[in-house]
């Protein structure tokens, strides 16, 4: 019984089992477990260097891992990717000249067994405003409307995004993710890197906060705010247990080195009340804002053994 | 019919990029009239003058044609289309064959436009001999098409012209399509494995309405597979590094 519904867990997920990828002395994804549920869209949030591409180009099987399984649906990523299960959008690339965004759109659908309708595909990302310019005319940001047409028109199973936004202003930006969204609505699983915690929150079921080449928390937005979302105090505090630290209200994080504290908050103005009037000897409090690259800082600070 | 599709596009852009029809087609025609007009009636290599140099510059600019083509994938490395279509299902073969076609449409291009040229200055075939020596060009051409698929992993965009210029012309001025820059000996026997003495000889080879001797065709193969063998090793080469 157990066998079945793992088979049928199979079919229906993404899975990554223990993928490993270096690039010379550089360990860019170090051993990566991952389950993605069919038709979720899923974040993969860090700072540069996380290893969010190095992730991404393995699943779609662009790279090959050093050691480490992908299973998309059941399949290896190149029987997806020939079965045309895949649409991507990879973080860098150009258009090929001599052609118009409507004729490059039709090309890339003419490739695919069951693709999104053209016209569709140009008016979701709205590259439809210009659907008749040559490809050598666009702008940046109309560049990246064609790039997510022709990972769209593919009308695939699984659509990759690699931080698909960089180029667009913060108009641009809304209107991309309400076309995402659109698309995802259609029980597509959607799967985008970006180390932007906003875009994540706002966009994503499900985050999957990458450090180094790990996967340092895993869960609902909310739950991923309240761990690198919050503030930071640093305080001076002789002969104090962690633990009684960590029971300190709005702490969601607590490190020590000497008399060094730092505590990671989700809500510091209470944490700081608490901490005065249990501790009065405290001393040199620091209080600011978890900006994400700190936070993630924090998380992985434990993991840097040689 | 997707594959038709895809194809129908990849030679829309081919006939659209203008630099590649001076290539192949404007600069070879030139310099087609201006030599072959004057030396109406010379004999050359026991061929007649004009047909010997349509033939010459057929070679050159369909060289061109086929090895530009599977060249042009430099350049879509080089902006990562390359790697957007290996995320797709279209396999490597037709990416490549597609390549191959547009190449082969040019030269078909180059050739009827060298044909009316060099009928215009007196070359005259029966209807077997034209399509013996179209038949040769063709195949004859296939080392060429393979090599330009070898360059488009092998060469950065910008190197591209010079390398493209340097090595068709090298092909074509040893091969004698200029003129048959060497008539005899030791020299002559080392020609004669270069694919493109074997293009030149098109031409008298069907006045003679045969086809070339064994060491033509041995000459085509060998160089077809090992320029594959290459070919696929700096495909793989290029496509492991992402």
């Amino acid at each position: 019984m157990s066998n079945t519904s793992h088979v049928a867990e199979l079919h229906d997920n993404i899975v990554a089992h223990d993928l490993t990828k270096s690039f010379g002395a550089v360990r860019a994804v170090r051993g990566l477990d991952l389950s993605l549920q069919r038709g979720s869209t899923v974040a993969l949030l860090g700072p540069n260097g996380a290893g969010k591409t190095t992730t991404i180009d393995m699943l779609i099987g662009l790279t090959k891992p050093d050691a480490g399984t992908v299973s998309l649906f059941g399949r290896t990523p190149t029987e997806a990717v020939k079965a045309g299960m895949i649409g991507a959008m990879t973080q860098t690339g150009q258009l090929i000249d001599y052609l118009s965004v409507r004729e490059v759109v039709t090309m890339m659908a003419s490739i695919y067994p069951a693709p999104l309708d053209v016209e569709e595909a140009l008016r979701i990302s709205g590259a439809n405003e210009f659907a008749d310019r040559q490809t050598r005319k666009l702008s940046g940001g109309e560049t990246q409307r064609v790039r997510f047409a022709l990972a769209l028109v593919a009308d695939a199973e699984l659509l990759v995004l690699d931080e698909p936004t960089v180029a667009l202003d913060v108009e641009g930006r809304r209107d991309f993710w309400s076309a995402m969204r659109a698309f995802a609505a259609r029980g597509k699983t959607v799967v985008f890197a970006t180390h932007y915690l906003e875009e994540a929150d706002a966009y994503a079921d499900r985050i999957v906060l990458m450090s180094r080449g790990r996967i340092v928390a895993d869960g609902a937005p909310t739950e991923i705010k309240a761990t690198v979302g919050g503030r930071i105090i640093r305080a001076t505090l002789p002969d104090v247990e962690l633990l009684a630290l960590h029971a300190l209200p709005g702490v969601t994080m607590v490190d020590r080195k000497g008399d060094a504290i730092t505590l990671n908050c989700s809500n510091s103005d209470a944490t700081l009340r608490e901490l005065l009037r249990t501790y009065p000897s405290v001393r040199d409090i620091e209080v600011r804002g978890a900006g994400l690259e700190e936070a993630f800082l924090e998380l992985t600070v434990d993991d840097e053994a040689p | 019919m997707t594959e038709l599709t895809y194809l129908r596009y990849e030679v829309l852009r081919t006939w659209r990029n203008r630099r590649f029809l001076l290539f192949s087609l404007v600069f070879p025609l030139i310099l087609f009239l201006a030599i072959a007009g004057p030396n109406k009636h010379v004999t050359f290599d026991h061929v007649p003058f004009p047909l010997y140099y349509m033939t010459g510059m057929i070679a050159w600019g369909t060289m061109v044609a086929v090895i530009s083509s599977g060249a042009r994938i430099a350049a879509e490395r080089n902006a990562g289309w390359t790697r957007q279509l290996r995320i797709t299902p279209l396999p490597t073969w037709s990416y490549f064959s597609a390549k191959i076609v547009c190449g082969y449409m040019m030269a078909l291009l180059s050739m009827a436009v060298l044909f009316a040229a060099g009928t215009s200055e007196g070359v005259r075939l029966d209807t077997v001999q034209w399509f013996v020596m179209i038949g040769l060009l063709l195949v004859g051409l296939v080392p060429f098409a393979v090599m330009g698929i070898m360059f488009g992993h092998l060469l950065k965009v910008d190197s591209l012209g010079p390398a493209i210029g340097g090595v068709t012309s090298l092909f074509a001025l040893l091969g004698g399509s200029y003129g048959p820059l060497i008539r005899g000996g030791f020299l002559l026997s080392i020609v004669k494995f270069l694919p493109s003495y074997w293009l030149v000889q098109a031409s008298k080879t069907s006045l003679r309405g045969g086809a070339w001797p064994l060491e033509a065709w041995l000459v085509i193969v060998v160089w077809t597979l090992v320029l594959s063998f290459l070919a696929v090793r700096v495909y793989e080469r290029d496509t492991k590094r992402v």
